[in-house]
């Protein structure tokens, strides 16, 4: 008899009275870093905070859970010592093989994934994908920073090049230059997701080539958004809220609302749906208009007229009226990407694939 | 000199790697000063990155409690004291080795660094004055790579004095007899193993306010990424300096500098490569090792009874 079996069996009988009556049900979490990074893992920690309306939920989480066997380690204690019918993995690498093989051996149990590559073929049928697409957000962003630009430079610091930062890079881009024709963007790639002390040389060199807005995808671009305030220049966040970085020059940023999917799949399973047959759907995905992500709160410097123009933009947004991705649209090596007349939605999946960078970006997609 | 609105073009790069040198490199300055009075005294201690990042995370605490980052520096030695104790301690224990002992006071420092650093939400904690050196340009640029932390200035002043400890006193002669030759050291008399436990101690201290510049200065947040390894390459360092204070002082600015080639690079529009230049910092690590290291001869410099019994 192992531990876990033991200590399984001493809590049986315990259970049991609780199990014949009301059962909560008990959602498990993992986050890839801690909670408190103010970008991607306290989005998702914010996200099971709104779980805290279902008395009938209990919430639990482990955070800094590495993408390697550990995953499986927190997966099964969460099941096993926890009594978790619901997993949410929230990181890219939890998936393969780590979610992917807990899910086998626990077929009751549903594991939901974000954003991974989930392929019906080979893969068990209790887990799930939800992502969502923040290109809008990521416009609307944009197009208050080629609002407020004196220079008409952009910067923006990325971890890698790969589809989902090329997105948020383009998306940005278009946007500014919806308002700002003449407004570039200056890309420069850290080369990986947490690298605070390379984050904060990349936005000071880029404030000392005339950028005066600053803006990233990282991890968390905290640290961009906290050297942009401290050079004088505006800072636009993303994953999460970062105003308190930046108490003067922060204009807005892109930031994810997973509440809104954990709030949905927690009914959902409360209702007796489930993912294995498929009453719960197996890619779950939103955009802004489902709420799945939003604008951050403007800073003190933006201006009524300005907000009134976001404002105006995002409800055409919301209504269909204004697509981000209509052609024609070049890359800055001068193909042609999307042709006049045609209209990519952002649930596209050739966007899923983009590897280039729009005009008006100084910068290369590949290495 | 007027302002160009063009942004600083090539001279940025030059900006960056001056400032760059002066903000990045005290990290660097701090941890390799600390492990050369480590080293000095016959001891490796590879438990800087702990060591590193308890500095960084008790100085973001006690700044954000206290309201004065200078008690959070002092705090940060303070932490890295404890530190150094007990690596001192643990590695004068019959059998046990000092770079086993090390790498078990990596995992112990950030363990705790991040264990204690979950309580700290605050985005940002009060941070240290800067003194203002740029003020005759008319370049912000300029202003802000010249706006130096007094951290930089601390360093420089501990890296000559260490240089006077050991080449100009008593106490820095024992710590070389420990390092060199402790059974000659014992045999005139100099208590090695008090030495070695200051000398461990004090190391700890030094490189624990390397710490607190990461979290109170540049990039000035906690998070638990904040060291990237700098405390391990710091103790390279030390090697590439061939264990003189004043060499670690001008390692220290080489490697901040090359931290910021990668992305001042990039910003000026060189976009190829850019893995290769954001590893500068790392493959001059591997070169010096290359080039200093041999199996058939000893470096000079080295202390006689590094890592041995």
């Amino acid at each position: 008899m192992t531990r876990r079996e033991l200590l399984a069996g001493l809590a049986a009988p315990a259970l049991l009275p609780a199990a014949s009556t009301n059962q909560p049900l008990t959602v498990g979490f993992i986050y890839n870093g801690p909670k408190n990074d103010l970008g991607y893992n306290q989005s998702h920690a914010e996200g099971k905070a709104t779980l805290r309306r279902f008395p009938w939920v209990k919430a639990i989480d482990e955070a800094s859970v590495p993408e390697t066997v550990a995953a499986e380690e927190s997966m099964r204690d969460m099941i096993f010592q926890d009594n978790a019918s619901v997993i949410f993995a929230t990181s890219f690498g939890h998936l393969d093989p780590f979610t992917i093989d807990v899910a086998r051996e626990n077929p009751s149990v549903q594991f939901f994934h974000c954003g991974g590559l989930y392929d019906e073929a080979k893969h068990p049928k209790n887990i799930g994908i939800y992502f969502g697409f923040i290109d809008e957000v990521e416009f609307l962003s944009g197009m208050l920073a080629g609002l407020s630009t004196r220079t008409g430079k952009l910067g923006f610091v990325a971890a890698k090049p790969i589809p989902q930062v090329l997105r948020n890079i383009n998306s940005f881009t278009l946007g500014a230059r919806s308002v700002n024709p003449r407004a570039t963007t200056k890309v420069v790639f850290t080369g990986d997701w947490v690298l605070p002390v390379r984050e904060a040389e990349a936005s000071s060199s880029l404030v000392d080539q005339g950028i005066d807005v600053l803006t990233g995808h990282t991890g968390s671009p905290r640290v961009i958004v906290q050297t942009a305030e401290r050079r004088g220049v505006f800072g636009c966040g993303y994953q999460f809220d970062q105003s308190s970085m930046a108490p003067h020059g922060f204009l807005t940023g892109a930031q994810w609302a997973w509440g809104t999917v954990y709030v949905r799949i927690a009914e959902m399973v409360r209702a007796g749906k489930s993912v294995t047959n498929g009453t719960i759907p197996r890619r779950l995905t939103g955009t802004l208009k489902d709420e799945f992500c939003k604008l951050s709160p403007y800073g003190p410097s933006v201006t009524e007229q300005s907000r009134s123009r976001i404002a105006a933009a995002k409800a055409s947004i919301l209504n269909g009226s204004l697509e981000i991705y209509r052609g024609p649209i070049r890359d800055n090596e001068g193909h042609t990407v999307v042709p006049a007349g045609r209209t990519l939605g952002i649930t596209d999946v050739a966007l899923d694939k983009m590897d280039w960078l729009v005009e008006g970006v100084d910068g290369r997609a590949h290495g | 000199m007027q302002l160009p609105s063009e942004g600083l073009g090539p001279w940025g790069v030059a900006v960056a790697l001056v400032g760059g040198a002066m903000r990045g490199s005290i990290p660097y300055m701090f941890v390799s000063l600390g492990e050369c009075l480590t080293e000095k005294s016959g001891k490796i201690n590879l438990g800087m990155e702990g060591v590193l990042l308890m500095g960084a995370m008790t100085a973001f605490a006690v700044s954000d409690l206290t309201g004065s980052p200078w008690l959070g520096v002092l705090a940060a030695a303070a932490a890295g004291l404890v530190l150094g104790a007990i690596h001192a301690w643990l590695t004068q224990q019959p059998a046990v080795n000092d770079v086993a002992a090390g790498i078990a006071m990596i995992l112990f420092g950030s363990g705790l660094a991040f264990f204690f650093g979950k309580r700290f939400v605050a985005p940002m904690a009060p941070q240290l004055p800067l003194l203002q050196l740029g003020g005759w340009s008319h370049v912000p640029a300029v202003e802000s790579a010249l706006r130096i932390s007094p951290l930089f200035f601390i360093g420089i002043v501990v890296s000559f004095l260490l240089h006077w400890l050991f080449t100009r006193t008593r106490w820095g002669l024992n710590i070389r007899a420990a390092g060199d030759d402790p059974q000659a050291a014992r045999a005139l008399g100099i208590n090695v193993n008090a030495v070695r436990f200051l000398a461990i101690t004090l190391g700890g201290a030094l490189a624990a306010v390397g710490g607190a510049h990461l979290t109170l200065y540049f990039p000035g947040i906690w998070s638990e990424g904040i060291s990237g390894g700098q405390g391990l390459m710091a103790v390279a360092l030390v090697i590439f300096a061939r264990w003189s204070p004043r060499r670690c002082l001008a390692a220290a600015l080489l490697f901040g500098g090359a931290q910021a080639l990668g992305p001042s690079l990039q910003s000026l529009g060189v976009n190829g490569y850019y893995h290769l230049f954001n590893a500068s910092p790392y493959l001059l690590t591997m070169a010096v090792m290359i080039a200093t290291c041999s199996p058939n001869r000893r470096l000079a410099g080295m202390p006689g009874a590094l890592g041995k019994k």
